[in-house]
């Protein structure tokens, strides 16, 4: 099972921080790899937040095709980030990681947020296919403010082959997921976390409705929702659907993927609505064992159970940095002097949310609504 | 010379001919006469024959031949009165003197056509092979980093939907201070849906079955629905209802049919403004599995007062249901019309879905559904589904098989994005080698909202003594042993309605407890797996390609 460990903070962080969670955790972990994503980005991105970034790992060639790719769209590179690649035993080096700004297409500076992203969803996902045939481009994310690193190797192995102790690398709101490969075979693309336009989320578990789900997001006619190396991308598109494609306030992403039961949502205020959605997304529900940690593109960061409560997860911190994490210890080494009593262990009807920018902590249950604040 | 009409006996049939021979015991049998007095096709008759035997009286062996007449039972070679091997002489036997075996050799088919007829029977497919349902496995069995969930302890909701589902993008919903209500602004049409147990009671009308049986599975799943809790559901089948019932609370629980011959239905308009429930839904038979293409027919035999009444039509005569609907002029106007018509009576209050027979057409059938928002879903009813009456022809060699056929018209709704608005509803032969269960999960994985089922429950809850061998198989004829498929007082008066209901109850529980069984393993519990075709696999390759699922040897 992998580890998850989730920070969000009001001051920069490094990814250090939640890679040393994650070794705290590392029984949970086989070491097949790390993904991390980070968002709100500090050090010399802080200046950029306004130009897209292309995460992502090339080869040689794959360079030249990805430049040659992106001068014909007219993207003008800005300012390109790659980590001090330190050799380390068990982690294979790749030709080049990078993390690249670009400066949008001239006919598409004045154009408004969701033809830029159209844009940016398409060019990630046609260098996706450019390069899905040998491996020479693999793109993570292509957006601002947004940038992912992936690798195959052990996360403490990892942070000092990126050298992301030293780095100037920083962010409001990181992710990491410490693997555990349950998809067969070993592929980048399966390393969580995932993103799509402004939405990023991991998973600590297995999705046995994988395929139901897939084939319900694949025929939504969106061309963002393909890929799935891992049965845990889809949750990310799930986020995407609920709150960017239906529009919906981010609790209905919980009681669309754990819906309740006709009795209980008899209870509610928005029954009547809420029943319909259990109605017309059944597709989506997951019966687990998950446990979801995201943000959404205000910087809200969230856990949410299946409706088992199979697997594990924390939230605590203090005001101005909370953890979300698989186990209390990842949460120690984030946040030690946190009160842990306060510390939010949500069950099977409940999702954690952090509001944007650490302030506070509120907890949504699904029958009880709103009940329970940190801040 | 002896005449050559005396010499030819080539238009005769031995026993060897028969596909069951009467194993009668002289020395066990008292020659009481209850065989042949139950014996609905009177295949035995007592007859009296005269025996030679030798004997020896004396205290010197003085063999001498004497001849006496004794009394026997004896199988009939005449082939209107063949055995179908029912064995209810068996069941009646006092000494175990008498039962029909299988002839595997037997030459039938060759010669049930006297009279220019050809064979007619009720029943099944005479084809005792494994369907494909048998022949798929769930072999997705969460283990490690995935634990089972446990099918004693844990929660599970194993409902269905059955109606017509809004897409998530056409739902009249909109956020007001961050909750979402519904927007009652909007005027347009919102299907009603039910919830539903996913294995439901298939088509089987009241003239069909006699009236113990019917009122037997009635009774069973309202016991289901009132004290179980579990939303089982029935369908009438064509040829209406009572009308106490029809105004009746318990209307609910049933699924209306309405077929070509359009019989029962004056009662049940006549009904509507009386009715103080809606019925779950209305089911528009366009085909059945078991003979597709072909109409129904109640034969006159089976036409008695009761059937008169409910029905609106004459006793005794034969009722032919058309095999198409002969008001309309294509089957598309066919649909888009008595969707309307059946949605209207009911104020858009009711699901209504066509129910046909699996076929290569299907697909076409599910194209023309998918555009109309008024259809609540499909019913395909594949080849291996029961009837009561059919040529044997029809029976045997037409139709599709319900895996595949479900399979392509999922796979197709998927394509279109359209998998979870329009359920399809899966039948013909679901539980056929008694795997109730197995089959009906094997159907959800490869896309059935919901399966029915007729033949199961009939040899479950009441005993049916059919088989794929042609073993009794005379449900058209009006003489079911068992008192099943039956008009006939002295036969249906053996079948206890309130044994068939409890039966009824212990066959969903248990089907629920072993449904479970599959679900935990493979992590399902909150949701049917619908469509997780991950989670089976065929001992087929050929099979596992076509159902474009995973192979296992």
């Amino acid at each position: 099972m992998c580890r998850l460990s989730a920070i969000t903070s009001s001051e920069y962080i490094s990814p250090m921080e939640n890679i040393l969670a994650l070794e705290t955790m590392k029984e949970g972990h086989d070491g097949s790899g790390m993904g991390l994503l980070l968002k709100n980005l500090g050090g010399e991105f802080e200046e950029l937040k306004d130009y897209p970034i292309l995460s992502g790992i090339c080869s040689k060639d794959g360079l030249h095709a990805l430049d040659s790719y992106m001068d014909n769209l007219g993207f003008q590179l800005k300012y390109t980030w790659t980590p001090k690649i330190k050799p380390v035993k068990g982690v294979e080096r790749r030709d080049y990681y990078f993390a690249r700004a670009y400066e949008y297409p001239d006919a598409f500076r004045e154009k408004g947020i969701e033809e830029r992203e159209a844009l940016l969803m398409s060019t990630r996902i046609a260098l996706r296919k450019m390069g899905e045939g040998d491996e020479s481009i693999i793109v993570f994310s292509f957006y601002p403010d947004i940038i992912a690193l992936k690798e195959v190797g052990d996360p403490l192995q990892l942070g000092e082959f990126f050298g992301l102790d030293t780095s100037t690398l920083k962010a409001k709101i990181i992710l990491a997921q410490g693997r555990q490969n349950t998809n067969y075979a070993i592929n980048l693309y399966a390393c969580h976390p995932f993103f799509i336009q402004g939405y990023g989320s991991m998973t600590n578990g297995e999705n046995t409705a994988f395929i139901p789900i897939r084939e319900f997001l694949t025929s939504r006619g969106f061309p963002g929702y393909m890929g799935y190396n891992s049965d845990s991308e889809v949750f990310t598109h799930i986020l995407h659907y609920t709150c960017r494609r239906l529009g919906y306030p981010l609790t209905y992403y919980k009681d669309i993927i754990t819906p309740l039961k006709t009795s209980e949502i008899e209870t509610r205020p928005d029954s009547e609505a809420t029943e319909f959605l259990k109605i017309s997304l059944r597709p989506l529900c997951i019966d687990g064992p998950n446990c979801v940690i995201g943000f959404t593109p205000d910087g809200t960061c969230f856990m949410v159970q299946d409706s088992k409560k199979l697997r594990p997860g924390v939230v605590g911190g203090v005001k101005g940095k909370f953890a979300l994490m698989s186990e209390e210890c990842g949460l120690d080494r984030a946040i030690p002097d946190r009160e842990r009593s306060n510390d939010i262990f949500p069950m099977k009807y409940d999702m954690v949310v952090v509001s944007p920018g650490a302030e506070e902590v509120k907890v949504w249950n699904q029958l009880q609504g709103w009940t329970t604040t940190m801040s | 010379m002896e005449p050559a009409s005396r010499l030819d006996h080539n238009y005769e049939l031995t026993i060897k001919d028969f596909p069951y021979i009467i194993r009668w015991r002289d020395d066990r049998c008292k020659r009481c006469g209850r065989c042949t007095a139950v014996c609905p096709m009177l295949s035995i008759e007592p007859a009296v024959v005269v025996q030679r035997a030798v004997r020896s009286e004396g205290l010197t062996p003085e063999p001498k031949v004497v001849r006496k007449t004794v009394s026997v039972v004896r199988q009939t070679s005449d082939i209107g009165r063949y055995c179908t091997g029912c064995g209810t002489c068996t069941l009646v036997c006092p000494n175990d003197a008498i039962e029909p075996e299988y002839n595997p050799q037997h030459k039938f088919i060759f010669h049930k056509n006297r009279g220019g007829h050809p064979y007619r029977r009720g029943g099944r497919r005479n084809d005792p092979q494994p369907g494909t349902l048998d022949r798929l496995k769930f072999t997705r069995i969460s283990m490690l980093t995935d634990p089972a969930l446990d099918a004693g302890r844990h929660e599970f909701r194993i409902r269905t939907y059955l109606g017509r589902i809004l897409p998530p993008d056409e739902l009249p919903l909109k956020v007001v201070n961050g909750r979402l209500d519904v927007d009652k602004t909007l005027t347009d049409f919102i299907p009603p849906v039910r919830e539903i147990y996913p294995v439901m009671i298939g088509s089987m009308s009241i003239g069909a079955l006699s009236p113990t049986m019917w009122e037997g599975l009635a009774m069973g799943i309202t016991y289901l629905n009132e004290v179980e809790g579990m939303p089982v559901v029935m369908c009438s089948g064509e040829g209406g209802m009572p009308a106490r019932l029809l105004k009746s609370r318990f209307m609910k629980y049933f699924i209306l049919q309405i077929a070509s011959g359009y019989f029962g239905w004056d009662e049940i308009v006549r009904a509507i403004p009386h009715m103080v429930e809606d019925p779950c839904a209305i089911e528009i038979k366009y085909g059945q599995g078991a003979k597709p293409g072909d109409g129904g027919l109640l034969m006159a035999h089976k036409v008695l007062k009761l059937i008169s009444e409910i029905r609106g039509v004459p006793m005794g005569v034969d009722l032919p249901s058309p095999p198409t609907h002969q008001t309309k002029y294509s089957i598309e106007e066919s649909v888009a019309k008595m969707i309307q018509s059946m949605s209207m009576a009911w104020g858009f209050r009711v699901p209504v879905y066509p129910k046909i027979s699996g076929s290569r057409t299907a697909r076409a059938v599910l194209n023309n559904l998918v555009r109309n928002p008024f259809a609540s879903a499909l019913s395909i009813d594949g080849e291996d589904g029961g009837t009561g009456a059919a040529y044997n022809v029809s029976m045997d060699k037409m139709g599709h098989p319900i895996a595949s056929n479900l399979r392509e018209c999922y796979l197709d709704l998927v394509k279109q994005g359209k998998q979870n608005e329009l359920p399809l509803i899966a039948s013909g032969g679901v539980g056929k080698k008694g795997n109730l269960a197995a089959n009906s999960a094997a159907l959800f994985m490869l896309g059935a909202s919901a399966v029915s089922i007729g033949k199961y429950i009939m040899q479950a809850a009441a005993g049916c003594l059919g088989d794929e061998y042609n073993r009794c198989n005379v449900c058209n004829i009006g003489k079911c042993p068992r008192g099943i498929t039956t008009q006939d007082p002295k036969l249906y008066r053996r079948l206890d309605p309130d044994n068939v209901a409890e039966r009824v109850v212990e066959v969903f529980k248990s089907l629920d407890v072993e449904l479970k069984k599959i679900f935990a393993p493979m992590g399902r519990s909150t949701e049917l797996p619908i469509g997780m075709s991950d989670g089976i696999s065929a001992d087929d390759p050929a099979v596992a390609e076509r159902l474009e699922i995973s192979y296992a040897c």
